[in-house]
């Protein structure tokens, strides 16, 4: 029995430095060599400032840029609080939440699409993503707020379908998974287009 | 939907030919005496020696089953120590850049039992309680730990099938070793390599700072989230290093993130059965506990996707477009993620739901109720299904000496698996291991009904909140760890919690020893004209009735309370 509890002590020590210890240090150790952009969470800098990270939704409000997702987190797009909203299929909340959302979305990008209803909204603009952070939106969204970004920064409605297509990333190996439009990089292309 | 139904197909498919190979592999690194110990790889096996000889314990000595048990406990009390300790004292400790406190008590408690009982049931928000040390020491640890002590487990229960009267069932410390360090270790560095190259974080770096486009002020966190994240996927644990867990793109980006995790989750409990096939020398017998395995996967699948395509009640009311087509997936996207959309994220909620993994990429409170009842029913079937690294199957041995016993009443037979006569004894056993669980759950959430403490501790009122209690003790005791969320926001359930998931982790883990040693001791009767087949499909759908049937007659008095009620109240 001693022979047990000793041999347990140092097992659990041995593999605690082990597992805990060596592992994930020689993972770091690899991740900065190898691929350092990706390790330190994918960062996008412009102008020597860091302006967010790709892997992750942030708040636009003018409507010169693309909006995000509705987000559950607190405040919206928290990176290091990310949560659902939890809300039931059949709760009045939900209920309530997507009518609001949607009622955003007709006033907002009704006026540069003429005869937009609720039922040209796609689903993904008035119901909250599962991470809180979710950095893409579907194609179908992205369509829907070219006409209002096209117009605002007066720019020919091709070029900024140009840029969404150039800012989707497609399902993985053309067959799984869904195609996104990445939000922050669509924003910071069309800041590049028109010189910011 | 055929899009959908392709990828998820082509998924599985690659997944059963991964799985094969290393199924076959996992075999020989159990019972090969002669592993690494020629070769270039010699090394490896000279350092495993020196691990024997720093515990004290020859490869050599086998155990019998009480031995091999008490090693088994003994071991993890001493990593609850450890675990609870670090969590108390991460906030004296290294490598806590963002200066979290000490974890409260009953948190830590609760937390500790639940990595060491790989069931990974979170207390905590990750990215804003716990340091990197508590994450990375205690944590991670036992992500690797606890699957591999599933493994050696059920590689002693197998051997009861494949010795011939023999005491012994092997050596924990030689089955553990070469589960962590010749199959978890070189998977999971793979994985996280794969996950750092996509864009998962693996730093030591504090959280980082942006200032938006707009001007805003935004903390992106991160971490050493790659070599952690690989282990919770492959050792079916499931605590996240973020709180939406696989749903973060940090955690799984891109469309590849969720099904490649996915695909790590999978790879050993579907490997196991081949290896099981291997090592008793019939792969047909193998084969028919898989069918009844995949059976039910594949219906899961199948539910959640159609109904969450087909949308919820007031998406559909609400008049906004969830047809599929034309730039979107449609459905029911609450709480779900547009790089997954619908299909990657059904086969994923019923994987993780399967093998107790209880990882999440999508939010299941918001799933239709169709849709969400897959992972309902799933952490009700006792996780036998593929199940846990090693512990699924070795549920579902239990199920299968159970359906062998029936099945020998029924057409007057023999009882007889591979040729082991399956006698009172066995199905004692088997029964204690089959209804523990279900005893525990009905004891732990009626407790939680008549004490204040328990009723405090539900967050939603009626039917609901009886649901979020039966849900929560049902996870714990199966060491699933995915919860409704809202429950338990007291010290009572916390430790209510940990005793459920102790219990529902060693009294199961002890039995199937029992029940391997027994099994071991007889000897190897010649099968006959009397002996009933259990390599066919009469034999999977036998299975796949016991399974509905045990999980169906315990649980299902008490789902009627519960979301039963507050499905017909709408």
């Amino acid at each position: 029995m001693m022979r047990l509890i000793g041999g347990s002590a140092v097992a659990v020590v041995v593999m605690t430095l082990f597992f805990g210890g060596l592992y994930p240090l020689v993972m770091t150790g690899f991740a900065s060599v190898a691929f350092p952009s990706q390790a330190q969470g994918s960062l996008i800098k412009r102008d020597g400032v860091t302006i967010g990270s790709r892997l992750a939704a942030q708040a636009f409000t003018s409507p010169k840029y693309f909006m995000e997702r509705p987000s559950a987190t607190s405040p919206a797009y928290n990176a290091a609080g990310t949560t659902f909203e939890n809300y039931g299929p059949t709760s009045p909340a939900l209920a309530k939440l997507v009518a609001d959302n949607a009622k955003a979305v007709l006033k907002l990008e009704g006026p540069y699409n003429p005869g937009l209803t609720i039922h040209d909204v796609p689903v993904d603009a008035v119901v909250t993503s599962a991470s809180g952070i979710d950095p893409d939106i579907s194609p179908a969204y992205a369509q829907l707020q070219a006409h209002r970004v096209a117009a605002v920064r007066h720019l020919p409605l091709a070029t900024v379908q140009k840029l969404i297509l150039q800012n989707t990333d497609g399902r993985w190996l053309g067959v799984f998974g869904e195609a996104g439009v990445n939000v922050l990089e669509l924003n910071l292309a069309l800041d590049k287009e028109t010189g910011k | 939907m055929g899009e959908g139904i392709f990828q998820i197909v082509l998924f599985v498919i690659i997944l059963i030919a991964a799985a094969y190979p290393v199924g076959l592999y996992m075999a020989r690194v159990y019972e090969d005496d002669n592993f690494l110990r020629r070769g270039r790889l010699r090394f490896l096996g000279s350092a495993e020696r020196g691990f024997y000889r720093l515990v004290g314990s020859r490869a050599e000595r086998e155990q019998t089953w009480q031995q091999y048990g008490a090693n088994v406990l003994v071991f993890s009390l001493f990593f609850v120590f450890l675990v609870y300790a670090i969590l108390r004292l991460q906030g004296h400790l290294f490598l806590n850049p963002q200066h979290f406190k000490g974890v409260p008590s009953h948190i830590s408690l609760n937390t500790a039992v639940s990595f060491l009982t790989n069931t990974n049931w979170q207390y905590y928000a990750g990215e804003s309680t716990m340091s990197f040390l508590s994450q990375m020491g205690a944590l991670a640890v036992q992500n690797f730990v606890s699957a591999a002590v599933g493994m050696a487990v059920l590689i002693a229960v197998i051997r009861g099938f494949t010795r011939r009267s023999s005491k012994n069932l092997g050596n924990f410390w030689r089955d553990l070793y070469r589960s962590l360090v010749y199959i978890l270790l070189p998977i999971a560095i793979i994985g996280a390599v794969v996950l750092i190259s996509v864009g998962v974080p693996q730093t030591f770096h504090s959280y980082a700072q942006a200032t938006t486009i707009q001007g805003a002020h935004q903390t992106i966190a991160r971490g050493p989230v790659a070599s952690q994240v690989a282990i919770k996927h492959l050792g079916t644990n499931g605590g996240g290093f973020y709180n939406s867990n696989s749903a973060v793109p940090f955690e799984a980006p891109g469309s590849f993130g969720g099904y490649f995790e996915l695909f790590l989750e999978l790879l050993i409990p579907f490997s196991t059965l081949f290896m099981f096939g291997r090592l008793i020398r019939s792969m047909r017998n193998a084969l028919a506990i898989f069918a009844a395995m995949f059976a039910l996967f594949a219906t899961g699948v199948g539910v959640n996707y159609v109904a969450e395509q087909h949308g919820s009640a007031v998406l559909r009311s609400s008049g906004v477009n969830i047809t599929q087509g034309n730039g979107q997936t449609g459905g029911n996207m609450a709480d779900k993620e547009v790089r997954y959309g619908l299909a990657e994220t059904a086969v994923f909620t019923t994987g993780t739901s399967m093998t107790s993994t209880g990882a999440v990429i999508a939010g299941h409170d918001a799933m239709t109720p169709a849709g969400g009842a897959v992972p309902l029913v799933n952490i009700f079937l006792g996780e036998v299904i593929f199940g846990g690294v090693g512990s699924g199957l070795y549920g579902m041995i239990f199920i299968l000496v159970l359906a062998v016993f029936v099945a020998g009443l029924m057409v007057g037979r023999t009882p007889e698996y591979l040729g082991k006569k399956i006698e009172a004894r066995e199905v004692k056993i088997a029964a204690l291991g089959a209804l523990f669980p279900g005893v525990l759950i009905l004891t732990l959430a009626a407790i939680s009904m008549v004490t204040k403490s328990g009723l405090a501790s539900i967050y939603n009122p009626g039917a609901h909140g009886f649901s979020e209690a039966l849900y929560a003790y049902t996870s714990q005791a199966g060491n699933n760890g995915s919860a409704f969320a809202g429950y338990g926001a007291t010290s009572f359930s916390a430790y209510l919690g940990a005793i459920d998931m102790f219990f529902g982790r060693f009294v199961p883990l002890i039995a199937a020893l029992a029940l391997g040693g027994s099994l071991a001791a007889k000897r190897t009767v010649p099968a006959s004209a009397g002996t009933f087949k259990t390599d066919g499909a009469t034999f999977s759908v036998l299975l796949i009735g016991m399974i509905l049937l045990t999980a169906g007659l315990m649980v299902f008095p008490a789902l009627t309370l519960g979301p039963i009620v507050e499905g017909l109240m709408h």
